[in-house]
């Protein structure tokens, strides 16, 4: 890719000039007090006998009454040769229509307890001045998801589970295992030394996998005030997935919205806490509206 | 043949590339998927648990039967355990199932990977007691331990004690510990309770306990109850010699 001005050293610094510390980081703040949430929703229970949800991200049970499953698993065992009973379907289905209104990837940014990991490898890759090292193509991950669904009708088993770390780091968590953390350093190690943002961007399948449901999906992030971006490139270094800010940002896409649509974009809303010039805002993939410059007064004292 | 142009094998190139990569990830994880069909034989799945081929696309990993199991009988696989990661299982010897009546494990399974045609926990087969070692049970040796037989929750059904002289003494009976597979459920609890160091009576998965006749074979005897008459006519039955006091009863053939 190339991307005309050097990334920035420091991303975020200007904002923070602009719009002080903690709105410079509201978005950022809010994603992990989210994904500390819904860990929290599994271990109540374990660690103090209080139960809100039981079971993993792979299928739970929440208050005794909410049935959730993950529509990705569902689909491998349905293509394994399983019919899920009822209960497994509805709580799929809930999973599918809340992602396809909060957006597909919402699940990376939000949810999955791999993501504060990876983004904890990447904050420690750019201190450290690593370079980028293996860079898989992006779609890799589409041949996995393939791989994954394919394997799964083929050997007839739930194909990713075996090795998927996702789950496995959820259920290490949940159950006390041991195995789990072995798989986080090895990813956290991936990201750091081999490969950065090798894991989540390149490789996930149950990223892409719920990317896919991004290209319905209502909620997106949108470039609105893209007329007063100054070319400072906070959003690239910050984006996980910055291939997908350009079209909306230099309205290079087919139909020149401002609106992500992108499927990769993990609306994880680290673009609107970075962007000085307030670019950036959460909208419905139909609003193509833009606004104008809302000047920022610099902080008091 | 036209040259391939420079593009258009950047983007052969890297489908295959792509292709090839996928392919091996794909042969690890068979790999490692069909490692994980061959059950260690003592890992017991947890009751109405579809047969382990099944089991294996059914079973999404989410761990609410063991939540569930008010005995703390199941546990889930780590990944080094043996059992598909994830999936639940239990050891006889460490916990055994108790067979509750209500099966909580089954009822809060949500993808039916343990069925819910499975409505009697005493139709439930989680494997098959086998006395497995003659030469240290003790009801063998013609002491009445009686341990396994008396645990179990299908007294007298799935366990018997069958009688039989005792050949050391001359004089004692020993009393065979008899498991029946047409009642044993596989809990366990025999197993668990066995006083020995190590259990001479072991639940084992069905496939490995079980022997199974030929599909041509006939237990003569039980077409002969069938046919209500000897299935071929005319059978001369000779006279059977035997040496003084061989025969049951201290008979010696006429
Ligand atoms: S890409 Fe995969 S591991 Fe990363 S956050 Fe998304 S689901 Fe989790
Ligand atoms: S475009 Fe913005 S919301 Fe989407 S992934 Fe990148 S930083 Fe996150
Ligand atoms: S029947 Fe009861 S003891 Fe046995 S595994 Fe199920 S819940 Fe546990
Ligand atoms: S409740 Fe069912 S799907 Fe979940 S781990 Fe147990 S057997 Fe597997
Ligand atoms: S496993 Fe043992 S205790 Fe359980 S039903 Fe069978 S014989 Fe009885």
């Amino acid at each position: 890719m190339s991307l005309a001005p050097r990334l920035p050293e420091r991303p975020g610094a200007e904002a923070v000039a602009a719009k002080g510390w903690l709105a410079a980081h509201r978005w950022l703040l809010l994603r992990r007090a989210s994904q500390i949430f819904f860990l929290a929703l599994f271990l109540t229970g374990p660690w103090f006998g209080v139960w809100i949800t039981k079971g993993t991200l792979a299928s739970s049970l929440t208050l005794g009454i909410l049935p959730l499953s993950d529509p990705f698993i569902e689909l491998q065992s349905l293509l394994g040769g399983h019919l899920p009973t009822l209960t497994a379907i509805t709580g799929a289905l809930i999973v599918l229509a809340a992602y396809l209104l909060v957006g597909g990837r919402a699940y990376c940014s939000w949810v999955c307890p791999i993501n504060p990991v990876t983004d904890a490898a990447h904050w420690l890759h750019r201190r450290l001045g690593f370079s980028k090292g293996w860079q898989p193509r992006r779609t890799t991950r589409l041949w996995l998801l393939g791989l994954a669904l394919l394997g799964s009708a083929v050997t007839g088993t739930v194909f990713w589970e075996f090795v998927n770390p996702v789950t496995i780091f959820h259920r290490t968590l949940v159950y006390g295992l041991a195995g789990g953390w072995f798989v986080i350093l090895a990813i956290f190690l991936f990201d750091l030394v081999v490969s950065r943002r090798g894991w989540c961007s390149h490789l996930c399948p149950v990223g892409a996998f719920y990317g896919q449901l991004n290209r319905f999906a209502l909620l997106k992030v949108s470039a609105r005030g893209r007329a007063a971006c100054d070319n400072c490139m906070d959003c690239f270094a910050v984006c996980p997935e910055p291939h997908v800010i350009t079209p909306a940002l230099r309205g290079t896409g087919p139909d020149g919205s401002p609106v992500i649509r992108h499927f990769d974009c993990t609306n994880c809303a680290r673009c609107i806490d970075v962007c000085a010039k307030d670019v950036f805002g959460f909208a419905i993939r139909s609003d193509r509206s833009e606004v104008s410059v809302r000047p920022h007064l610099a902080p008091e004292s | 043949m036209a040259p391939i142009s420079p593009e258009r094998r950047r983007f052969l190139e890297n489908g295959f590339r792509a292709a090839a990569g996928a392919a091996c990830a794909g042969l690890v994880i068979g790999l490692l998927g069909e490692r994980a069909r061959a059950l260690p034989p003592t890992a017991l799945r947890p009751p109405g648990a579809l047969p382990e081929d099944a089991f294996l696309s059914a079973c999404v990993r989410c761990g609410l039967c063991v939540r569930d199991c008010p005995y703390d009988t199941l546990r889930l696989a780590d990944l080094l355990d043996g059992p598909a990661a994830g999936t639940p299982y239990f050891i006889a010897r460490e916990v055994p199932c108790e067979m509750c009546e209500d099966i909580p494990c089954l009822a809060a399974c949500p993808t039916g990977a343990l069925d819910p045609a499975l409505t009697d926990i005493a139709q439930a087969r989680m494997g098959l007691a086998v006395l497995i070692d003659q030469e240290t049970c003790l009801n063998w040796q013609g002491l009445r331990c009686d341990v396994c037989y008396r645990v179990c929750p299908l007294i007298d059904e799935a366990i018997t004690l069958e009688m039989q002289p005792n050949p050391r003494t001359g004089v004692h009976a020993l009393f065979i510990p008899t498991v029946h597979s047409e009642a044993c459920t596989g809990c366990g609890k025999c197993e668990r309770a066995c006083v020995l160091e190590e259990a001479a009576i072991k639940v084992l998965p069905l496939a490995i306990a079980k022997g199974e006749l030929g599909a041509h074979y006939r237990w003569g005897w039980k077409e002969k109850e069938k046919a209500g008459q000897p299935l071929v006519e005319g059978i001369i039955d000779l006279p059977d010699r035997a040496p003084p006091g061989a025969l049951p009863g201290g008979r010696s053939e006429p």
